[in-house]
């Protein structure tokens, strides 16, 4: 459970970003090996925004599956699970590609 | 699934102030399956994108370099180290500090959720130890992160320390996504946990330099395939080096000292 943390230093990048500015959204991208579980950290971005002048700013989830290429074989693997397998042969011998992202890609700002 | 669609169509909307970017938005475009947006409680004004693209963590990592950065200066080198609730990393740092004794100057970083325990049982063996507890805002958090470091680091003479052991927060998840500066990581991992958890923890187990299997005079009692762990690991963690221990017995605790030491620059 460290949605708490990720939750408040999204917040603070918001806060930096917007200057005072009133946001309506932010949109963060997230892999799937980033071990965020969404649900959690909707819950606690609710919480934070809710005490720090950020209310009803919705949270955009982008989520990124964790993929992996076989040095032997080559196949690439979308995974399921967090194990780290070649589903076409098998091995063990895989490079991550995607999953580690962990971004704030935009905010929306309100013009008013 | 792109959210910037460039499009030529500038007069969706006016912008009435200056805004710090120059990219196209698309405010059709709420590509988010949980978002079906009712958005009539800004669209009356308008709304402008504006992007980021930073990490998340950066501000931890700035803060995770300045530590870096004091440890340099101080001549200090840094090993954090994780594990499970319970897989005994505290007797391993109390045999860690008797066998060390004076020849090399230690400082503990101790965090935990609440209570002193941990840090009280370190106290006497000529280590300076700073406790982080990490409740003090909402909850408890799981893990220690560079800030909470970096407060533990006011109460230590590091300038006098040769190596400092930071204990982590128990949590085989957390505490691998967030870097406090260290120079290297380390993981206590007790036969007892199972053979298969380096496959359903990997982010820990693959974030590691070093494992130290623990508890293994309980080996006999129990039907931990030690064999089989170690292939688990090597699936995720090929260049762990793996280091074979008994807190309790003592047995390991040589070598996990000299990995120690090799990372402080020094030698028994």
């Amino acid at each position: 459970m460290h949605e708490l943390s990720i939750a408040e230093a999204i917040a603070q990048k918001v806060r930096e970003r917007a200057t005072g500015r009133p946001v309506a959204a932010v949109a963060i991208r997230v892999g799937h090996f980033r071990q965020v579980v969404p649900d959690a950290l909707e819950f606690c971005w609710t919480m934070v925004t809710d005490a720090t002048g950020l209310e009803g700013c919705r949270l955009e989830i982008e989520q990124v599956p964790a993929t992996v290429s076989c040095q032997d074989c080559g196949a690439t693997t979308t995974l399921d699970v967090p194990i780290l397998l070649c589903e076409s042969c098998g091995g063990t011998k895989v490079t991550l590609m995607t999953g580690q992202e962990f971004m704030v890609v935009s905010l929306e700002i309100m013009e008013v | 699934m792109g959210r910037f669609h460039p499009h030529a169509d500038g007069t969706m909307h006016r912008h009435t102030d200056n805004h710090d970017h120059d990219h196209d938005h698309d405010h059709d475009d709420h590509a988010v399956p949980r978002d079906v947006g009712d958005h009539s409680g800004y669209t009356a004004t308008g709304t402008a994108r504006i992007e980021v693209l930073e990490d998340i963590l950066s501000e931890n990592d700035r803060v995770a370099d300045a530590n870096q950065k004091d440890f340099a200066d101080a001549g200090v080198r840094v090993v954090n180290i994780m594990s499970s609730p319970g897989a005994g990393k505290t007797t391993l740092l109390k045999r860690t500090l008797e066998r060390l004794g004076a020849a090399t100057r230690v400082g503990i970083l101790e965090g935990d959720i609440a209570t002193s325990i941990d840090a009280d049982q370190l106290e006497g063996y000529g280590a300076a130890v700073s406790l982080v507890n990490t409740s003090a805002g909402f909850g408890g958090e799981c893990h220690l992160d560079a800030v909470m470091v970096r407060s533990g680091l006011a109460r230590l003479p590091l300038p006098d320390l040769d190596l400092l052991l930071i204990e982590n927060v128990g949590n085989l998840v957390c505490p691998a996504e967030f870097r406090v500066g260290e120079h290297a990581k380390a993981m206590v991992y007790a036969v007892t946990e199972g053979e298969e958890k380096p496959l359903k923890y990997p982010v820990m187990f693959r974030a590691v330099d070093v494992v130290v299997v623990n508890k293994v005079d309980l080996l006999p009692y129990l039907d931990f395939d030690l064999d089989k762990f170690l292939s688990n690991l090597k699936a995720v963690n090929p260049g762990a080096l793996i280091i074979r221990a008994s807190a309790r017995t003592g047995e390991g605790v040589a070598e996990w000292c000299d990995w120690l030491l090799g990372q402080a620059g020094g030698t028994t």
